[in-house]
């Protein structure tokens, strides 16, 4: 077991050294090579660890190494494997095994595939420290490294301004819910002594009740604690607010926009409140907040999606909306459900962005589905897995979506208080944008007449087997991991499948059990609503196809509210980077120069000018002079006082 | 018999650098072995003495003790312990880097340049390691001569004028200090630092003598307002004198006020912690916005400097164990990461001749090894974890959060801001890239050469090894911090683990007392 977890955990990191900082950075097939079986071997060794869950479950944490220790402050670099992890450990691995593949096939400049892959090993990794954290420091580890390499795979074509501009709008956007994070460990270390997560869990009691005051207001403690962790968890899964990095992060190489939105940034977040679910449990107000931000960035993210032009955005406002979902089902207690959605989402969002890749890719990087059109029977098989993909995203039955998304929106009607059924409402409706936008993507890029230029129509050909492969085994997982892991997830088996890693208080405790028993037209409403969603896009996009423009000019100002993404990349440009830029100049030009400069010390500013000027009739060696008699004075001064 | 380490420290330099006088002075290349081999014989100096430091003994060790000024109360009296034990051996790495960096960049006069680093650096051992107040006092000077040649001399357009504030700051500061000194040793009767640390001085007398520590203290860690001196020496100091000056000078402030105000100044510090909280936070949001206003590459990371010892003093005066160990951390992680951004603002400045960041750009093409250098001190700079830069940061946040959440938070805004202004620099320099037909236009550039190499690949290595096994530097610091009173004697009543008594740090910076301590001195600049 020790091995299996190293395996699964350290096995990127090697790789990623090896070829980052060894000598394979310029032989790129061993590079390739190396990356690739670094993968293959974490991902052996999840499985491994998965299976034994069925038979000899673990709960156990393994130290590796002190890493320090200050005051009353311990941490040790540990892997804690539970069932929460290892789940996590097979979804970032079997993701990330498959963009590897990919990326073989879809980069196109092979000189810079070593750099490529050693980061996206380095970015697997830094998700698999975060998820086998014991602590909340080695998770913020994990955390931070997570956003460095999205940084630097973002930026990856840095000869591209744009690509730059995204690359520091994810690191700045994501520090600022880091910041917030930060701050609720701070938190937990001063009220609870540790930030170790089973010392953590063992006095989550002593928060009731506890009251804090901040600023002259009394606050709960949990609640806060809660919500500032929290803040965190909406920088990485960019949840509404916090999410503008998201869209912007499309200037990446597709295969990073498929590793980000599948397995190892966006899902951080959801997995951290999944994780600190005991601590959760008490922050009822909290709670509370999370899903309705949840059903906010669901909703909000799809009425984005359905106006974008750019394929890889309706995809990237997909993943946002489809987060909220996850946040949703957490925020009402259900964190194996928000799980589960986690899972079947990783492989079908997965196979979406890397079927859209092989779009892009036949299309010599044309991303824009207005140019698009027409491609049904040139690429069929990529045809086939956006099909297999779009079922699995808007729920149809027998796909992994049916499955998980139906459970978030039961949960909703289950829990009768008015955040349940704002989520349950949202989420029927949400279920019917989503098909809506999905089928819009298909008609468009694949349906009706070509629109691509005759230069570039004439070399469209489908993606070779090295990108066709990684397609496969992700559709099949999206067809099935939702039917196979139903019964674990969020069925009977649950609890004691997952163990003591997810924790829900005892009076939520039979919530799980009553979604299996809801009405049937609860049941099967956002089924419904999805069907809704498809035909009418079949009637929008394939039939009446000037119907689209019509609807738009008809409803201009909404149109361009979607459009323009809620106008809040325009509210932060205005609210936040211009003032602060015109505040840094106005602070260091006029305040530091002026005013602190020439003004608080009194005259000194005056009399080193005075002084300097005097000094021009020292040429410089005889600076020793003046320096040894000024020091000599000084040192007159002390003998003299001694006396 | 055990060696006398530490006069072997000092003392090494100083002879070595006399030594170097009497070498002819158009010797160049003699003279710069001479000083290189001088420099790392310290060096080893400095590693065999870190070598026989015993981890476990949270005293002052390897202590020499000589009568120095008869009918005096003065001595010589030298020793170590877990505090200076890192701020002599960054002076002693830092040295021979310097002589490395400084080969082909300094041009002219190279065998005053040798002497004055030589004295340097055994002055800068000297304030970290003497015991005696006096004898600190003198040290502390004695840095500013050398310090004020070498920006004098070998600085930029403007040296003269930088050179003189700098010097006047700093000699300001510090006839105050001296003052305090002289009354510390009339009231207490000894000039010894032990003994002045155990001695109790009248509630009324330690504000003033505080007063007195703190105006040198503070103009040289710089603190805000007292800071200006530093962007202008920074910017016309050469590349030696910035790292210098940025990775030892600086510490010498935080240095001082962990040996001399915390611990012998309790009362003081506890009612001046308001003042030290309100200027902290505004160094690390004020010099965070200054770096991101900057055009100048240099003064980017001297101004950066500012808001990173902003997290240094409020730590300082945190009040725990965690806070203090944590600022301690930061200066010896600010020292060695913002040595490395100056020595990579230096290298560039020897190819490009200028240090304006519009001017540079496409380095990620041409200079491949030095962007990934810069990359990697730039990230370190901004706190990620797994580097030197987090430690301290987070440790500071944890123990400031303890004594006041308000200002956990006002601090905590330096990392976004952080983040802001490094990731944009390095956007401009490294990534935006010229096109082709521009780049062929230009005069071609040379990656870094071996000698270049070999001092940034150590601090990579040092950076990583303090991010990744902090033990081996936090250790020793805490010890010695535990043992020494440098933590207010009421701390312990403030801990806070019980829920109950959450509410008790905030008293001590209740918000109508943080907003208090400042406003005197912000009328006084809209008076002016």
């Amino acid at each position: 077991m020790t091995t299996l977890s190293l395996l699964a955990v350290f096995s990127p990191f090697v790789a990623c050294l090896m070829v980052g900082f060894g000598a394979l950075y310029t032989r790129r097939r061993l590079a390739v090579a190396v990356t690739i079986a670094g993968m293959v071997a974490a991902t052996v060794a999840s499985y491994v660890l998965f299976l034994q869950q069925f038979t000899a479950p673990i709960e156990t944490t393994m130290p590796l190494l002190q890493w320090f220790h200050v005051g009353d402050f311990t941490l040790n670099w540990a892997l804690r494997l539970d069932t929460l992890s290892i789940v996590m450990f097979c979804v970032v691995n079997t993701v990330s095994l498959m963009v590897h593949v990919y990326s073989v096939g879809y980069m196109h400049h092979p000189e810079e595939l070593p750099r490529f892959m050693s980061y996206l090993s380095l970015f697997t990794f830094a998700m698999l420290m975060l998820v086998s954290a014991d602590n909340l420091v080695q998770l913020f580890f994990g955390w931070e490294g997570v956003g460095l390499a999205s940084y630097l795979l973002i930026g990856f074509w840095f000869q591209r301004d744009s690509a730059n501009k995204a690359a520091i709008k994810a690191f700045v956007v994501n520090r600022v819910g880091d910041v917030g994070f930060a701050l609720g460990i701070c938190f937990v270390f001063a009220f609870f002594g540790t930030v170790q997560f089973s010392e953590i869990f063992a006095q989550v009691e002593t928060l009731d009740g506890a009251k804090t005051t901040f600023l002259g207001i009394e606050w709960a403690v949990a609640d806060v604690m809660a919500m500032l962790l929290f803040i965190g968890a909406m920088g990485k899964s960019a949840q509404l607010g916090l999410h503008t990095w998201l869209p912007d992060a499309m200037e990446g190489p597709t295969p990073v926009s498929a590793l980000i939105h599948a397995a190892t940034m966006v899902t951080a977040g959801v997995f951290m409140v999944c994780r600190l679910s005991p601590l959760f449990e008490q922050a009822d107000v909290a709670r509370d907040i999370i899903t309705y931000i949840g059903a906010a960035t669901a909703l909000f993210a799809a009425t984005a999606a359905l106006v974008q032009n750019d394929i890889k955005r309706v995809i990237a406002y997909s993943t946002c909306s489809q987060l909220g979902y996850m946040f949703m089902a957490a925020g009402l207690s259900f964190y194996s459900v928000s799980i589960f959605h986690l899972t079947t989402h990783a492989f079908f969002k997965a196979l979406l962005f890397l079927s859209a890749g092989s779009v892009i890719h036949a299309l010599q990087d044309e991303q824009d589905m207005r140019k698009m059109g027409g491609l049904r029977s040139m690429i069929p098989l990529t045809y086939f897995m956006m099909w297999v993909g779009s079922l699995a995203l808007a729920g149809f039955p027998p796909f992994a979506g049916f499955y998980s998304k139906d459970a978030i929106i039961e949960a909703g009607y289950v829990v009768s208080n008015l955040p349940g059924t704002v989520g349950f409402y949202t989420g029927i409706f949400v279920a019917f944008l989503t098909a809506l936008y999905s089928w819009r993507l298909i008609y468009m890029t694949f349906h009706g007449d070509v629109r691509a230029s005759e230069k570039v129509f004439s070399h469209v050909n489908d993606a070779p087997l090295v990108m066709i492969i990684p397609l496969m085994v992700l559709a099949f997982g999206a067809v099935l991991s939702g039917v196979l892991l139903a019964d674990y997830f969020i069925g009977e088996s649950s609890h004691a499948f997952f163990g003591s890693s997810l924790f829900v208080a005892a009076e939520r405790a039979d919530l799980l059990e009553r979604i299996h028993h809801v009405p049937k037209w609860v049941k099967w409403s956002p089924v419904v609503a999805s069907a809704l969603g498809l035909i009418i896009a079949y009637m929008l996009y394939a039939r009446k196809t000037t119907m689209p423009q019509r609807i738009a000019t008809q409803f201009r100002p909404i149109y361009l509210f979607f459009l323009n993404k809620w106008y809040f990349d325009e509210l932060y440009d205005a609210v936040f980077v211009k003032p602060m830029k015109q505040f840094a100049k106005w602070i260091w030009q006029v305040f530091d120069t002026k005013i602190v400069d020439e003004g608080i010390p009194g005259t000194s500013s005056k009399t080193v000018a005075l002084a300097s000027r005097l000094s021009v009739y020292i040429q410089t060696g005889k600076l020793y002079h003046y320096a040894f008699a000024m020091v000599g004075g000084v040192l007159l001064l002390v003998f003299l006082l001694l006396q | 018999m055990d060696w006398p380490i530490l006069s072997l420290l000092i003392g090494f330099p100083l002879v070595g650098g006399l030594l170097l006088m009497v070498l002819p002075s158009n010797e160049d290349r003699l003279i710069k072995i001479s000083t290189l081999w001088i420099s790392s014989v310290n060096l080893l100096l400095g590693a065999w003495m870190w070598w026989r430091f015993d981890t476990s003994n949270p005293g002052l060790q390897f202590v020499e003790r000589m009568p120095w000024i008869p009918n005096t109360p003065i001595e010589y009296s030298v020793g170590v312990d877990g505090i200076s034990l890192f701020f002599i051996l960054l002076a002693c790495v830092l040295t021979p880097i310097c002589v490395l960096a400084s080969w082909n960049s300094i041009k002219e006069k190279w065998k005053s340049f040798g002497v004055a680093f030589l004295l340097l650096e055994a002055s800068m051992i000297g304030t970290f390691s003497v015991q005696d107040s006096i004898l600190f006092y003198l040290f502390f000077e004695a840095v500013l001569i050398p310090m004020f040649m070498i920006i004098g001399i070998w600085g930029g357009k403007n040296r003269v004028y930088a050179a003189y504030k700098f010097f006047l700051y700093t000699l300001i500061g510090s006839v105050l200090m001296l003052i305090a000194i002289i009354v510390m040793w009339q009231v207490a009767g000894t000039t010894d630092i032990q003994k002045l640390q155990n001695f109790e001085f009248d509630e009324n007398l330690q504000i003033w003598l505080w007063l007195g520590f703190f105006a040198s203290f503070a103009v040289k860690t710089p603190m805000w307002p007292v800071h200006t001196w530093l962007p202008d020496a920074h910017v016309q100091a050469p590349t030696a004198g910035s790292v210098i000056l940025a990775g030892v000078l600086l510490k010498m402030g935080g240095y001082g006020f962990i040996r001399f105000s915390l611990p012998m100044l309790p009362e003081a510090s506890e009612f001046f912690t308001p003042l030290i909280y309100a200027l902290s936070a505004i160094a690390v949001v004020y010099g965070s916005f200054c770096a991101l206003a900057q055009d100048d590459f240099k003064k980017l990371v001297a101004y950066s400097s500012v808001a990173h010892m902003g997290f240094v003093t409020i730590g300082l005066f945190g009040g725990n164990t965690e806070a203090v160990t944590g600022a301690v951390y930061q200066m010896i992680s600010h020292g060695v990461v913002s040595a490395a951004l100056f020595l990579c603002v230096g290298a560039i400045y020897d190819r490009r001749h200028t240090r304006q960041i519009n001017e540079i750009d496409s380095l990620g093409k041409v200079m491949p090894r030095y962007a990934r250098y810069l990359v990697f001190f730039s990230l370190a700079s901004i706190g990620l974890p797994g580097t030197s830069g987090f430690i301290g940061e987070f440790l500071v946040l944890i123990g400031v959060w303890k004594s006041s959440p308000l200002f956990a938070i006002l601090i905590a805004s330096g990392m976004v801001l952080g983040a802001v202004y490094m990731l944009y620099l390095v956007q401009r320099v490294v990534f935006k890239t010229a096109n082709n037909a521009e780049l062929a236009n230009r005069r071609p550039i040379t990656d870094l050469s071996l000698r270049e190499i070999a001092y940034f690949v150590p601090l990579i290595w040092v950076t990583l090894w303090m991010g990744i096994f902090p033990s081996t530097f936090s250790k020793p610091v805490e010890q010695s911090i535990a043992s020494e009173q440098i933590i207010a004697k009421q701390i312990t009543a403030e801990q806070i683990t019980a829920p109950e008594q959450i509410t008790a740090p905030e008293q001590i910076t209740a918000p109508e007392q943080i907003t208090a301590p400042p406003a005197p001195s912000l009328q006084l600049t809209t008076t002016e």
